[in-house]
């Protein structure tokens, strides 16, 4: 018989994951009225160190601390989940060919991690939410326009992984 | 103003943590599942949203329909989203999917691969860019539709 704990340090599966993920929003509502959405501490970070550089920044981030604790907490998960509870055989997360310091030193590297990041920023920020604020949390309250971003993100995803990754990554990293 | 107690930050740490941990170990923070989720080439991530989508819409919409109380007392309620143009979803959603589709991660899982470890901590690289962005979004919004 496997031990609880070698279970626990395998890969889980999709069945598992699922509805975990699908009760976070409720579990924030209920501890305060606290609406997920991960990208707006993009937005937070950028008022803590530039207030005054736009309007959009000038305003009070401690209203939105339980937000920056609960980014906090996702770093400390990435440990917990990556390092802690990491398997006999490692699942590697990232294509190492792309995703390492010295790759920032090509084309391909730049544009993944500072393109790709750049992206992220930018269109989350435009959108009003990611994957967790309209995928997630606006989906599950029935908003129309988070359907939108949804399928918009699809859209991108699709676009950018059938024409342009290929480009960055001949092998497809698969 | 509610006399209640507010919810400590401490309590958001951990559903925080709770949340990294399923997001590192279901491999929703993999550039590989991102990867073939976007080419259709495998289940493993449509499987993770066609649970959790109905599983919070049902949780969601039992805690508002049944007026039920936050910790703090309060009643539960989400501020409404504006379509306006719809511009702003259309355009920025794309943007952001091919943010999502380079860097394999969104900003969740941004936070949540620092934490792992990934590339040597190169993520921090992309967390510092999504910054840029966002603050060029910043700078930018008066200029933009939304």
């Amino acid at each position: 018989m496997d031990s609880l704990l070698e279970i626990v340090r395998r890969p889980w599966p999709w069945w598992i994951v699922g509805p975990l993920v699908g009760l976070v929003p409720a579990a924030l509502l209920l501890l305060g009225n606290r609406m997920f959405g991960v990208s707006s501490n993009l937005r937070h970070a950028c008022a803590i160190l530039a207030p005054r550089s736009a309007a959009f920044f000038d305003y009070d981030w401690r209203g939105s601390a339980w937000n920056l604790a609960f980014a906090g907490g996702i770093l400390a998960g990435g440990f917990v989940g990556g390092v802690l509870l990491a398997g006999a055989e490692p699942v590697v997360l990232v294509p190492p060919e792309l995703f390492s310091w010295s790759s920032l030193a090509t084309p391909q590297g730049l544009i993944v991690l500072v393109g790709g990041g750049f992206l992220v920023g930018f269109g989350t920020a435009w959108a009003g939410g990611c994957t967790s604020g309209h995928g997630l949390t606006g989906i599950a309250d029935l908003q129309l326009p988070s359907l939108l971003a949804l399928v918009a993100f699809f859209v991108g995803g699709i676009v950018t992984t059938w024409w342009i990754v290929p480009l960055l990554l001949p092998g497809g990293g698969s | 103003m509610t006399t209640a107690r507010r919810t400590g930050l401490l309590a958001y740490f951990v559903v925080g943590l709770v949340f990294g941990t399923v997001l590192t170990k279901g491999e929703i923070v993999s550039w590989f599942r991102i990867n073939e989720m976007f080419r259709f080439a495998g289940h493993h991530m449509f499987g993770v949203f066609a649970l959790a989508i109905p599983v919070a819409i049902v949780s969601v919409q039992w805690l508002k329909r049944s007026h039920t109380r936050t910790l703090e007392g309060e009643p539960v309620r989400l501020e409404p989203k504006t379509m306006g143009s719809g511009i702003r979803y259309a355009a920025g959603g794309a943007l952001f999917g091919a943010g999502w589709a380079l860097t394999g991660a969104c900003p969740g899982p941004l936070f949540a691969l620092v934490g792992a470890g990934a590339g040597g901590g190169v993520m921090l690289v992309a967390i510092a860019a999504a910054l840029l962005g966002t603050w060029t979004y910043g700078v930018l919004r008066p200029r933009l539709p939304h």
